[in-house]
C-alpha cells in the first residue's frame, strides 16, 4: 500500500507541485493519474520513490515511511518500486540483458555487481522477465537496436527483474505509436493482474485511461480533484479535471 | 532601427577584433625578432643542411631500435598511468556525478592547473628529482596524459544522458553501482578513444623528451645533432616518422571501431 499524508511539494522557484495531497493506493490496484500538462502528475509519481523530495508531509510504503528512510533503508524501499519512464531510460550501448540485470543490483554486494558476477538464478530471473514481455530472443542485442516499443518493454522487464511490488510509469506510451502503445499497456495490465503488482500510470489519453485503469485519479494544480473507480469517471468528470471539455487529440482513437 | 544598430555594432566588433589581431601579431614578431627577411636568409642554410642529411645512415637503424622501443614503452606506461588516475578525477569533477560544488570545483581546479604545464617543462622538473633516464619521462608523460584525459573524460561525462542515471537511482542502486551501471557504459568508448588519442600525442612527445634528459630517442637526436652526424639525424627522423605513422594508423583504426 502507498499512502500520501498531507504531502506538500514546493519547487525551489516557488511553484506548488503538490498541494496537501492525501491518498491511499491499495495492493493490486491499477491506478491511472490524469490531468492537464503541468498539473503535477510527474511530481506525484516521482515523490513516491523520492526522485523528487517533498517539502512536507509523509509518504508511507507498506507501513514504512520512505520519507524518513536514510541510506540503505532508502535503497531498500526503492528496490521494491520499479519505474518506467517516457524515454525508456535504458543504457543504449549495453545489451538488453545487462539493462534488465541492472534491476538486480540492489540485491547484491557492490563488488559482485561491479564485476558483473550475477548468480545463475539472477540471469534466469532476467530472462524470465524478458519472456514475460516477449523479448527473450533479444536478450543479447544492443538496446539501441530495438524499436521504441521494444525498448519500453525492456524497461518493464527491468522493473520485473527488480521483483518490484509497485510499478510507477510516467507517460510510458507518450513517445510510441498507437499499436505499440497497446502492446506496452497490455503488458503492464497483464503483469498487474498476474503478479498482483500495484501499478500507477500517468497518462494523457482519456480513452486509454478508461480502458486500463481500475481507478482514476484526477489532478489539477497539484491537488487531487477526482478519485474514484473507472466506472465513475464520466466525460463530465474528465471535463471537470481538465477544467474544459475533453478535446479530440486527448483520445488515442483520434490518432489511429 | 534596432536591427540596424545591432548590425553596426557587430561590424564594429569585428573591426576591433581584426585590429587587435594585427597589433598582437606585429608586437609578437617584434618581441621575438622574427621577420620574413631573416627567414629568407636562413633558406640556403637549410638547403645545405638537407643535402648533408642524405643519404641516411642505414646501419644506424638497428642501433637506435633499442631507444626507439624505450620511447614507445615510455608512451605506453605514461598514458596508462595517466588514464588510471584520470578516472576518479574525471568522475569527481563532473557536476552530474558529484552534486556538491565543494567537491567538483577543487578537483576541476587541480585538473585545469596541471593541464597548463607543457610536457617538456614537466620532464625538466622530473629529471632533477628522478635522475636522468626514462623514469622522469614516464612521470612527465603520466602527468601530461592525466591532464588531457581527465579533462576530455569529464566533459563527456557531463554530456551523458541523464535518463539511465535516473533509472539506476530508481532501481535502488548505491552510488558506486549507479556509476558503474549508469555512467560507465555511456562513456567507456569515448574514454578509450581519448586514451588512444593521448597515446598518439605521447609517442611524439616521448621522442623529444630526451632533449631534457628524460630518456628515449630524443637523447640520440640531440647527441647526433651536436656532433654534426647529419646522416644519423636523418635516420632518427625517418625512423620516428615511420613509427608515428604506424602507431597513428593502428590507433585510428581502433578508435573508428569504438564509435
Ligand atoms: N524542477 C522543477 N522546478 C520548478 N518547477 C517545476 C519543476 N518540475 C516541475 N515543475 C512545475 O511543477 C508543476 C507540475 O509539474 P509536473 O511535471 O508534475 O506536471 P505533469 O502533470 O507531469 O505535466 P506533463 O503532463 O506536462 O508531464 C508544473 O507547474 C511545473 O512547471
Ligand atoms: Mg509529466
Amino acid at each position: 500500500m502507498i499512502e500520501f499524508k498531507d504531502v506538500l511539494k514546493i519547487y525551489p522557484n516557488g511553484t506548488k507541485g503538490l498541494n496537501n495531497v492525501n491518498i491511499k493506493i491499495n495492493k493490486g490496484e491499477f491506478v491511472v493519474i490524469v490531468g492537464l500538462s503541468g498539473a503535477g502528475k510527474s511530481t506525484m509519481l516521482r515523490s513516491i520513490n523520492r526522485l523528487h523530495e517533498i517539502t512536507s508531509g509523509e509518504i508511507i510504503i507498506d507501513g514504512k515511511s520512505i520519507t524518513k528512510a536514510r541510506g540503505k533503508a532508502l535503497l531498500r524501499c526503492r528496490r521494491d518500486i520499479g519505474m518506467i519512464f517516457q524515454n525508456f531510460n535504458l543504457v543504449k550501448r549495453s545489451t538488453v540483458l545487462r539493462n534488465v540485470l541492472s534491476g538486480r543490483v540492489g540485491y547484491h554486494s557492490t563488488i559482485r555487481t561491479l564485476l558483473g558476477l550475477f548468480p545463475k538464478e539472477d540471469i534466469n530471473i532476467a530472462l524470465n522477465a524478458l519472456k514475460r514481455v516477449n523479448l527473450e530472443e533479444k536478450a543479447y542485442s544492443r538496446a539501441d537496436e530495438l524499436s521504441g516499443g521494444q525498448q519500453q518493454r525492456v524497461s518493464i522487464a527491468r522493473a520485473l527483474a527488480q521483483e518490484a511490488k509497485f510499478i510507477l510509469a510516467d507517460e510510458p506510451v507518450a513517445s510510441l505509436d498507437p499499436l505499440t502503445t497497446k502492446q506496452v499497456m497490455d503488458d503492464l495490465k497483464r503483469i498487474n493482474k498476474d503478479l498482483g503488482i500495484t501499478t500507477i500510470v500517468n497518462l494523457h489519453f482519456v480513452d486509454l485511461a478508461r480502458q486500463y485503469a481500475t481507478r482514476i485519479v484526477g489532478v489539477r494544480a497539484g491537488e487531487i480533484v477526482f478519485d474514484g473507480p473507472v466506472e465513475e469517471a464520466t466525460d463530465d468528470v474528465f471535463s471537470s479535471i481538465y477544467g474544459r471539455p475533453v478535446k479530440q487529440d486527448e483520445m488515442l482513437g483520434a490518432k489511429v | 532601427m534596432d536591427a540596424l544598430k545591432k548590425r553596426r555594432l557587430s561590424l564594429m566588433k569585428r573591426l576591433v577584433t581584426l585590429i587587435f589581431i594585427i597589433v598582437i601579431l606585429w608586437a609578437s614578431s617584434l618581441g621575438t625578432e622574427v621577420s620574413i627577411s631573416s627567414l629568407m636568409d636562413g633558406l640556403p642554410g637549410m638547403g645545405s643542411l638537407f643535402l648533408e642529411m642524405l643519404p641516411p645512415d642505414w646501419s644506424y637503424f638497428s642501433y637506435v631500435t633499442e631507444p626507439m622501443l624505450e620511447t614507445i614503452r615510455m608512451a605506453v606506461i605514461g598514458t596508462t598511468y595517466g588514464a588510471i588516475v584520470a578516472i576518479p578525477f574525471a568522475l569527481l569533477s563532473s557536476r552530474n556525478v558529484v552534486k556538491w560544488p565543494v567537491i567538483y570545483f577543487p578537483f576541476r581546479f587541480v585538473m585545469n592547473l596541471i593541464r597548463t604545464i607543457p610536457e617538456l617543462l614537466l620532464a625538466a622538473l622530473f629529471v632533477p628529482v628522478l635522475g636522468i633516464g626514462d623514469n622522469a619521462g614516464i612521470m612527465a608523460l603520466s602527468v601530461f596524459s592525466f591532464g588531457v584525459i581527465a579533462k576530455l573524460a569529464y566533459e563527456s561525462i557531463e554530456a551523458i544522458d541523464n535518463g539511465p542515471l535516473e533509472a539506476m537511482t530508481a532501481v535502488g542502486a548505491n552510488k558506486i553501482q549507479w556509476i558503474f551501471y549508469g555512467v560507465v557504459p555511456q562513456v567507456i568508448a569515448s574514454f578509450v578513444s581519448y586514451t588512444l588519442y593521448c597515446f598518439e600525442i605521447n609517442v611524439r612527445a616521448a621522442a623529444i623528451l630526451g632533449y631534457v634528459g628524460a630518456g628515449g630517442i630524443g637523447l640520440y637526436l640531440n647527441n647526433t645533432l651536436k656532433l654534426f652526424q647529419y646522416q644519423r639525424v636523418s635516420t632518427i627522423i625517418i625512423y620516428t616518422l615511420i613509427v608515428v605513422v604506424i602507431i597513428d594508423m593502428i590507433s585510428n583504426k581502433c578508435r573508428e571501431k569504438l564509435i
